[in-house]
């Protein structure tokens, strides 16, 4: 076991890119957990689609042992989290397991809104923060005014922020001596009746679901049959260990410490984190606050390609699930698409996430529709029906409007934060948008702004122009604000007079025209031109409110065919049947799977 | 088996900046070593499709004008000997249009070439100076006088659509060759092939090519214009007086066995396909070692031949027989062509369907390969 005193738990917190993960490497390779050898940049961002795309989107935890100046060898537990906003739930969780952070901020850069998000909900736990001034390398970076910004915007000590450049290796010694002198020891009892806090859960093809877990108090052994307070269901701890990173065995898991268990437990539901875990017998009495259950906000349809991939969808998607218990999922059928499954996510990032990793991993031709967040709305009674009020999660399930009583929408407050030469486009953007300024401040050479803005106003690429109207330099965090009535109609798309459920929308009126006549025009260039015309219609009710006409096809030929040679004729040929069965059919009409969702960015305004 | 021989020349006197096909500029060439390879590689093919007599040979490159007209003679001497010639065989030569090259035509038909495809690809100055050609329009104009002089029949080949070209530019450029009197026109659209030196001016920019509606408008053009001049277009880029047609072309759009010797010559013969060594020298070394040049042979499965004989016969203006092709390759009645796609083309005007004929009509021919995407059947696509 190890003495309290010498553990220190902490979370590696930032706004997106800041360098958590490069920093965690550096702490990594510095206490030898891995050698330079074994070493991989991001080292813990270990999903192919996290390499790719060089961001975290699982937290992950492992343990270091580090000997400090002091003379003493100390057990960390890291825990690197993601910066994206849709993985904040991560990055809570990870917070609730620890007793400090590592805030790191990028020193050219400076603090952005995850940056005061995340280092909010850390203040929270009463955490000692050590702050973090990274990437000091760059010849942009402003060390000395960063410090400012920490000391002015989040009203905590930067004096003794810690300079490093995660990249170069320069300071890490001194973060470690820092996290080691600052961050508190857990405390804990080890006579106390276990009580150890569900952090994340996981299926690993070789073990199982896996268990993250914090001991509070009390011991966790191999051999020890536990209980789910909430869950109910009682296991047998087949083994207990670490990840140094490497996956170790360990005897115990001590008060105060960070480890994971395995209990031959066959789905991740079962696991459900926030859960407290303690002994059948002789357990504790009170639970642990557990977390705040994270909701999906937006929905979209995921659909085969080819409807004969139906099954493997569904098992794909369960299997997925197995590791990411924050979507959620049900079948549906829609007239164009057949069958398929209606998904929530916590946002668009996580919707493009878990739809590439379902093609990439499970080699799944996927067509998404539209996305869309979750209206309620009440219905007057019909002679056949009563009133009553529903949920829509999808456009296609769209009642009579005579029957529609009212329609809310789900709003939410985003606080976006930017150098202020951006700040005019950017209230114009909200405004667009259907915002409501609720706030407007300056520190330094930076505007907070605060707006209230309907969902759904946000779920297609509002992130995405905001990021180019601010040239990456503006960011944004956002909370869920609750229900609002509004003036909202379904549009639909029609495609060679026929309509594409896919495409269909809700829209408030007053943005409706702007925005059919938006996906017209993209949609003429998204869907290629075929051998007949093909006009593109918006329309609300029987009312078309945009039309666009995509030409005829003039030309596609091979003018030569030299000497008999057919291989490349062949060939194109064979790439055009393939880039068919990337497509979908409405009335003659060959649209690309991309063009769903392509159709709904809507690019300057 | 094999009615049709293809012979590859691929040498040039330069590298035309649009061109892919498989040529190549040498410092020198030893016609001696090239004659025993071709002929070695021409009996490895002998062995295994002969045995009918040959309707049609046809020395392509590269430009095999520049051959030495023994050599061609001496390659013929060596055909006949192994096939035996029809009495009305179809010899074919492509020939550039320059005072040095028209100078050999006699040789060349004495030889027993009885027809010549002539490289002159424009009729003004400016035009072939652009596509990079060595010879200049009074040059071209006399080679083809002389070679009219010579050989039974000639082909004029044309490249148009040419950047900024203008309806009315082709009309009367194309005008003056019907003039010429050809009873054969190649007329094709110039384009950008990867790897070429256009591909790079288009990539910096030096030039834009015609886009395609202009392009889609000379076409439509150029079939007005050449059938009114009694030079219908029996192929997407062909036209010909009727009985004039390259009966050695045909054989490939009809999908008839063909033997391809040389470097890069592709051939077919009893459902194999073969392909030779590209590279002059690989080919060349492979014959020494080998006997023959071959670089791949491969047995076509039937659906394979079947999409294979649709790609090339709808190039047509006659069409594909689908009853003939089901009984050729054993293919259910509807695993041809995708039925209900048929259909709806023919309701757009784009494909013609008679009897049990299919044809894509003068409408479709500038989409053909968008069209063939739709026909033909997914089945026959190996993936
Ligand atoms: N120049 C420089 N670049 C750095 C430094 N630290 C990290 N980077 C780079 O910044 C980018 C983001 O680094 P990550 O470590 O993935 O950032 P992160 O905070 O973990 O990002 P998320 O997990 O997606 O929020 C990478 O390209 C790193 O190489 C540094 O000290 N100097
Ligand atoms: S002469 Fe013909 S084969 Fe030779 S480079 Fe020019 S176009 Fe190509
Ligand atoms: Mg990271």
């Amino acid at each position: 076991m190890t003495d309290l005193s010498l553990i220190r738990n902490f979370s590696i917190i930032a706004h997106i890119d800041h360098g958590k993960s490069t920093l965690a490497d550096r702490l990594i390779q510095a206490t030898g957990g891995l050698t330079a050898r074994e070493m991989s940049e991001q080292v813990l961002d270990n999903m192919d689609i996290e390499r790719e795309r060089g961001i975290t989107i699982k937290a992950q935890t492992v343990r270091l042992n580090y000997t400090a100046k002091d003379g003493q060898t100390y057990e960390l537990n890291l825990m690197d989290t993601p910066g994206h906003v849709d993985f904040a739930y991560e990055v809570s969780r990870s917070l609730a397991a620890c007793e400090g952070a590592l805030l790191v901020v990028d020193a050219a850069q400076g603090v952005e809104a995850q940056t005061l998000a995340n280092v909010y909900q850390s203040i929270e736990h009463d955490h000692e923060i050590v702050p973090v001034i990274n990437k000091i390398d760059l010849p942009a970076a402003e060390p000395e005014k960063v410090r400012h910004e920490i000391e002015d915007i989040i009203g905590i000590d930067a004096s003794e922020a810690v300079l490093t450049s995660a990249k170069s290796g320069i300071g890490i010694e001194d973060v470690l001596e820092a996290l080691v002198a600052k961050i508190p020891p857990p405390k804990g009892d080890r006579a106390a009746p276990l009580k150890a806090m569900l952090v994340d859960s996981w299926y690993d093809p070789y073990l199982g679901v896996v268990i993250l877990v914090r001991v509070i108090d009390g011991v966790i052994k191999k051999g020890l049959q536990v209980k789910f307070m909430q869950g109910g269901t009682e296991h047998l701890i087949d083994r207990v260990g670490a990840h140094t990173p490497r996956r170790i065995d360990l005897p115990e898991i001590g008060p105060g410490e960070i480890g994971f268990i395995t209990a031959q437990i066959k789905e991740v539901e079962q696991a459900r984190v926030g859960d407290t875990i303690t002994t059948v017998k002789q357990g504790a009495t009170q639970a642990l606050p557990g977390y705040k259950e994270v909701q999906p906000v937006v929905f979209c349809g995921l659909f085969p390609v080819d409807a004969a991939d139906f099954e493997k969808l569904r098992e794909s998607i369960a299997k997925l699930r197995l590791n990411d218990a924050s979507f959620s999922y049900e079948m549906e059928s829609s007239a164009a698409l057949g069958f398929g499954f209606r998904c929530g996510f916590l946002g668009l990032l996580h919707l493009e996430i878990i739809q590439e990793r379902l093609s990439r991993e499970y080699d799944l031709d996927l067509i998404t529709t539209a996305p869309s967040v979750v209206y309620r709305i009440q219905l007057r009674a019909s002679r056949t029906d009563d009133a009553r009020e529903i949920l829509l999660h999808n456009p296609a399930d769209y009642p009579d409007p005579s029957r529609i009583e009212s329609i809310e929408e789900p709003w939410i407050k985003a606080t976006i934060y930017t150098p202020d030469e951006y700040l005019g486009p950017i209230l114009k953007l909200c405004q667009d948008r259907r915002g409501i300024q609720r706030e407007l401040t300056y520190v330094g050479g930076r505007a907070q702004v605060v707006y209230e803005l309907p969902l759904n106003e946000v779920v297609f690429d509002f992130y995405d122009r905001l990021k180019s109207i601010s040239r990456g330099y503006a960011s944004f965090d956002y909370e869920q604000i609750g229900l609002r009535e509004g003036d909202l109609v379904k549009m639909n798309i029609l495609v060679n007079n026929e309509p594409v459920d896919a495409l269909s929308l809700i829209v408030h009126r007053s943005v409706a025209e702007a925005r059919g006549r938006g996906m017209c025009e993209r949609l003429k260039d998204l869907i290629p031109r075929h051998l007949f015309k093909i006009p593109i219609q918006a329309a609300i009710g029987g009312k078309v409110i945009a039309r666009e006409t995509i030409a005829a096809l003039r030309k596609d030929v091979t003018a030569k065919c030299y000497g008999g040679d057919i291989t490349r004729k062949k060939k194109l040929l064979e790439k055009q049947k393939k880039g068919k069965a990337r497509m979908r059919e409405y009335g003659n009409v060959s649209i690309p799977q991309e063009a769903f969702i392509a159709a709904l960015r809507m690019g300057e305004e | 088996m094999a009615r049709a021989l293809y012979i590859h020349w691929p040498f040039c006197a330069r590298k035309c900046p649009y061109c892919d096909f498989n040529s190549h500029v040498r410092a020198s060439v030893d016609h001696a070593a090239w004659q025993q390879a071709l002929t070695a590689d021409m009996r490895h093919e002998a062995e295994r499709a002969g045995g009918e007599t040959l309707e049609s040979v046809f020395f392509g490159g590269g430009t095999p004008s520049l051959m030495p007209p023994a050599l061609v003679e001496a390659l013929l001497t060596e055909a006949e000997r192994l096939w035996g010639f029809a009495a009305d065989i179809e010899i074919t030569l492509e020939a550039n249009p320059s005072s040095v090259e028209a100078e050999r035509f006699a040789g060349i038909a004495a030889a027993g070439v009885n027809r010549v495809s002539l490289g002159l690809q424009a009729l003004d100055d400016q035009a072939l100076k652009f596509l990079g050609r060595l010879h200049n329009a009074a040059e071209g104009l006399a080679a083809l006088k002389t070679a009219q002089g010579v050989f039974e029949r000639v082909n004029a080949d044309l490249i148009y659509a040419r950047p900024s070209q203008t309806e009315e530019d082709w009309r009367a450029e194309l005008s003056r060759a019907l003039d010429l009197g050809t009873g054969h026109l190649s007329l094709y659209q110039l384009t950008i092939e990867p790897g070429t030196r256009f591909a790079t001016d288009v990539r910096i920019g030096a030039f834009a090519p015609l886009a395609d509606d202009p392009a889609a408008d000379l076409f439509v053009l150029t079939r007005e214009l050449t059938a009114a001049a009694g030079l219908p277009a029996y192929e997407i880029s062909n036209h010909a007086r009727p009985g004039e047609e390259s009966r050695h072309n045909l054989a490939y759009w009809r999908y008839q066995d063909y033997v391809g010797i040389g470097p890069g010559a592709h051939g077919r013969r009893g459902g194999r396909a073969t392909v030779r060594h590209k590279k002059p020298e690989n080919w060349l070394s492979a014959v020494a070692e080998h006997g023959h040049g071959v670089a791949e042979e491969r047995v076509l499965a039937r659906p394979e031949q079947a999409s294979e004989a649709l790609l090339m016969g709808l190039r047509l203006a006659e069409g594909v027989d689908l009853a003939e092709l089901r009984t050729r390759f054993g293919i259910a009645a509807n695993g041809l062509i995708d039925r209900e796609r048929l259909c709806f083309h023919a309701s757009l005007r784009l494909v013609r369907e008679e009897g049990s004929r299919i044809a894509i009509t003068d409408a479709g021919m500038p989409l053909l390969d968008a069209l063939l995407g739709e026909l033909v059947a997914g089945d026959l696509v190996t993936a």
